[in-house]
């Protein structure tokens, strides 16, 4: 199986053109407000971003947060969700009613319920320290909120993988078993590896839909690049960095997310083609 | 609209009169891309003349057909239908197809909509005619193509040669000057196919001018008042039927038809 | 209704289950509040966005480079930004920039209240993601359909009006679905904005009453029935939709 190859995303002249006029958007804005407050002796708007840009991105000196701590719930959030997904997933083409029916039900839950509400709900309902054995884990909120981020991304991904599952035709299975091969050897070896294709596309979709559901952790208290920039804000309290300080974390987002996108329509394409 | 037509769209050009050719075409050239399709075709359609354009595949006729209606511009030439000029860009397109109706190949109904709601829609957005009486003539469409108690199902519910027949309602219902077949029987089975010819033969014999593309060379003969070979984007040879089939002097045309009759 | 309510504070008393936003007439008009407020939040969203899923595929049939530009823009902009970030954006950035109206007492207030921000960042959100829904349907109708209206003298509003958006939206139901109710969930981030929607106050019911766990069960419950009753309605939809010979 060649599943390594995955292409890496062409950056176009069109990404660039794309990413440069947001850029200048951004920077216009900023100038627009700047000549309104023309008055002061401030230090202009670009400068005042560029000041804020470090915190945003990376968090305060000497504590983990921001845009990197974005992208890091995103990614712990993701392999959980993935992990626990494939278990899920696996649930619902099991041959045990009684597993298949319980593994539909909590999919269905997951996938259908709020992501805000389920942040809500392991935030208040878990304890804020694990005891094990008599040693107290604390649990950080960043971490419980990785974890509610993760529970919708289960439940995707293993709707992703019993639609893979069910397209691979039946007859592979017949062979596999006429070759005694129990099933769940028969999934792990033979069908999942035929469907990790099938599924690439559709899951880093969800990782990017994930990634842009990181800001919610900031609605229940993690100090993340959305938190960090209202505090920012209120810090500087000047209504004219209002637009390109919201325009600024936009536009780290979109940088970010932009080429994945088209990343994931490209695999699409190119796996479309070769079934 | 421009001044000159006005009030009378179905009338054309002032100075036509119906002993001129109702479709005149003049040396018209039609490229896509780099790929010369029409390479200088001429043609007269007298008023109530059936025409009947022959030849090989790719050979542009449903080009030459889709120029007439204006669903593609040509880059040279002339085609002036009741002495309007169809290549002009200040052409009232809409004033056009209300005087030249077309039947395809592939059917091409409407898929959401009832058979009568097919034949309905033109007259009703397009001409704005009270319902009632749009409906009524529907009715007489349908069952002048012999398709009465099928008002109310859906083209998906048809056979191909009722489905065509519902598409030739559907342009007769714009009451057009001029009918375009473009092999409307290509993709029927045999059985189906006689049931779409009579229908059109009926047309004809009332009177409608007709410009028919087709590979049925039985029915071209028998109906046609003029037979056009095409080949290559030029017109090779034509003439009455009689004389066409029998004593067609171009090693192509008689390549053609030896190899189809 | 009063016997349920007298057996659910009993419950409360006696097995310590605080379900206070049922019995509890003053908690339940609350919740009730929250409800319709999320159900007019959805519904409103819901014809925005599909409304701007028309226009937009129609514009991307125009042939003015320009306008389909700035389409494609505005897709890609609001497909790879967070909803949540726009909501801001919306709210705290171009609130402010608004002109003020006076209101009938005579004070001057903000033209557009967190609702109105609301509604308008969540339907330009999910409009993005309509128009790319409806444009797929579009191009999937057959171009010989199209001609063939064409050439009966329909305008190109009324072949969009009338042979392909009608086409189109039969093609891509399921995933105009999909977005939807994916709009009514993403209503909740509308509580970061101070909307009193059910999310909303929930959390002031639990942080007044203290029952987290009966409140969140609640919440959970009504979300899933708000989307089962949407899938509901628009699989009955997509039924009556159906049309005997196209599709599947
Ligand atoms: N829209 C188009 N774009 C590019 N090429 C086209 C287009 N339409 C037709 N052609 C080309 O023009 C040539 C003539 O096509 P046309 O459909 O007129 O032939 P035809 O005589 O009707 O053939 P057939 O008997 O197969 O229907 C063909 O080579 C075709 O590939
Ligand atoms: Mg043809």
């Amino acid at each position: 199986m060649t599943t390594g190859s995955v292409p890496a995303p062409r950056l176009t002249p069109r990404w660039f053109a794309t990413a440069a006029l947001l850029c200048c958007a951004a920077l216009a804005a900023g100038e627009a407000g700047a000549q309104l407050q023309a008055a002061g002796s401030r230090p202009g708007v670009l400068a005042t971003l560029w000041k804020w840009t470090p915190l945003v991105l990376f968090g305060p000196p000497r504590e983990f947060g921001g845009f990197a701590l974005n992208i890091a719930v995103s990614f712990l959030a993701m392999a959980i969700g993935t992990l626990a997904g494939l278990v899920l997933g696996l649930g619902l083409v099991s041959t045990l009613a009684p597993v298949r029916r319980l593994s539909w039900l909590v999919t269905q839950f997951f996938r259908n319920s709020p992501w805000l509400v389920l942040l809500f709900f392991v935030m208040l309902l878990t304890p804020f320290q694990l005891r094990i054995a008599g040693v107290a884990i604390p649990l950080p909120g960043w971490l419980k909120a990785t974890v509610g981020l993760s529970l919708p991304i289960m439940a995707n991904v293993a709707e992703i993988v019993r639609g893979a599952v069910n397209s691979i035709p039946t007859g592979q299975w017949e062979s596999a078993e006429s070759l005694a091969f129990s099933r769940l050897q028969t999934l792990w070896r033979i069908i999942l590896p035929q469907c990790v294709k099938r599924m690439i596309p559709p899951w880093m979709n969800w990782y990017a839909i994930l990634t842009m559901a990181t800001p919610l952790i900031s609605i229940v208290g993690v100090n993340d690049a959305m938190t960090l920039t209202q505090d920012a804000l209120a810090a500087e309290q000047r209504s004219e960095l209002l637009i390109p300080m919201y325009t600024l974390l936009l536009f780290f987002f979109f940088v970010y997310c932009y080429p994945i996108a088209r990343w994931t329509i490209q695999l699409e394409r190119r796996y479309a083609v070769r079934n | 609209m421009r001044s000159g037509t006005e009030g009378q769209a179905v009338s054309g050009s002032p100075t036509w009169t119906p002993d001129q050719p109702i479709v005149a075409l003049h040396d018209i050239h039609k490229s896509f891309g780099a790929v010369e399709v029409l390479k200088g075709v001429s043609l007269d359609v007298a008023k109530g003349e059936v025409v009947c354009i022959i030849g090989p595949s790719g050979s542009g006729k449903s080009t030459l057909l889709r120029c007439v209606n204006a669903l593609v511009p040509i880059n040279r030439g002339s085609i002036k239908v009741e002495g309007q000029e169809v290549h002009d860009p200040a052409l009232d397109k809409l004033a056009l197809r209300r005087k030249v109706g077309m039947v395809f190949q592939q059917y091409n109904l409407f898929p959401h909509k009832t058979a009568i709601d097919n034949v309905m829609m033109a007259p009703l957005l397009v001409l704005k005619r009270p319902r009632a009486e749009v409906e009524a003539q529907a009715r007489r469409l349908m069952s002048k193509v012999r398709l009465e108690g099928k008002e109310d199902a859906y083209p998906g519910e048809l056979s191909g040669g009722q489905q065509q027949r519902v598409a030739i309602a559907r342009s007769l219902a714009m009451n057009p000057d001029v009918m375009l077949f473009d092999e409307v029987t290509a993709a029927l089975d045999p059985e189906t196919v006689k049931e779409v010819l009579v229908t059109i033969r009926e047309l004809a014999e009332e009177g409608m001018t007709c410009m028919i593309v087709t590979h049925e060379m039985g029915f071209a003969r028998e109906i046609g008042d003029h037979i056009y070979f095409t080949d290559g984007g030029v017109i090779v040879e034509h003439g009455p039927p009689d004389a066409f089939f029998t004593q067609a002097s171009d090693p192509r045309t008689r390549a053609f038809l030896s190899q189809i009759l | 209704m009063d016997a349920l309510w007298d057996l659910l504070r009993h419950v409360h008393d006696a097995y310590g289950v605080n379900l206070v936003h049922f019995y509890d007439g003053f908690e339940r008009g609350r919740l009730l509040r929250g409800i319709w407020t999320t159900v007019k939040l959805a519904a409103v969203c819901i014809a925005f966005s599909i409304l701007i899923g028309i226009v937009g595929a129609w514009l991307q049939t125009s042939r003015q480079r320009i306008l389909k530009a700035a389409v494609k823009v505005y897709i890609q902009f609001f497909r790879n930004t967070p909803p949540l970030v726009q909501m801001y954006f919306f709210y705290f950035a171009l609130g402010p920039q608004m002109p003020r109206v006076v209101n009938d007492f005579g004070v001057p207030q903000p033209m557009f209240g967190s609702f109105e921000w609301a509604v308008l960042s969540l339907s330009f959100f999910a409009g993005a993601f309509n128009v790319e829904i409806f444009r797929s349907g579009v191009e999937a109708v057959q171009k010989a359909t199209v001609e063939a209206a064409d050439s009966l003298g329909l305008s190109r509003w009324q072949i969009y009006r009338y042979v392909v958006l009608p086409l189109a939206v039969r093609i891509c139901l399921p995933a105009l679905n999909n977005n939807l109710v994916n709009l009514a969930k993403t209503t909740t981030q509308a509580y970061a904005i101070a909307v009193p929607e059910t999310l909303f106050v929930a959390s002031q019911i639990w942080s007044d009453r203290i029952n987290v766990l009966e409140m969140m069960v609640t919440l959970l419950t009504f979300y899933l029935l708000l989307v089962g009753v949407f899938v509901w309605a628009m699989t009955r939809l997509e039924r009556r939709l159906r049309v005997p010979g196209f599709g599947q």
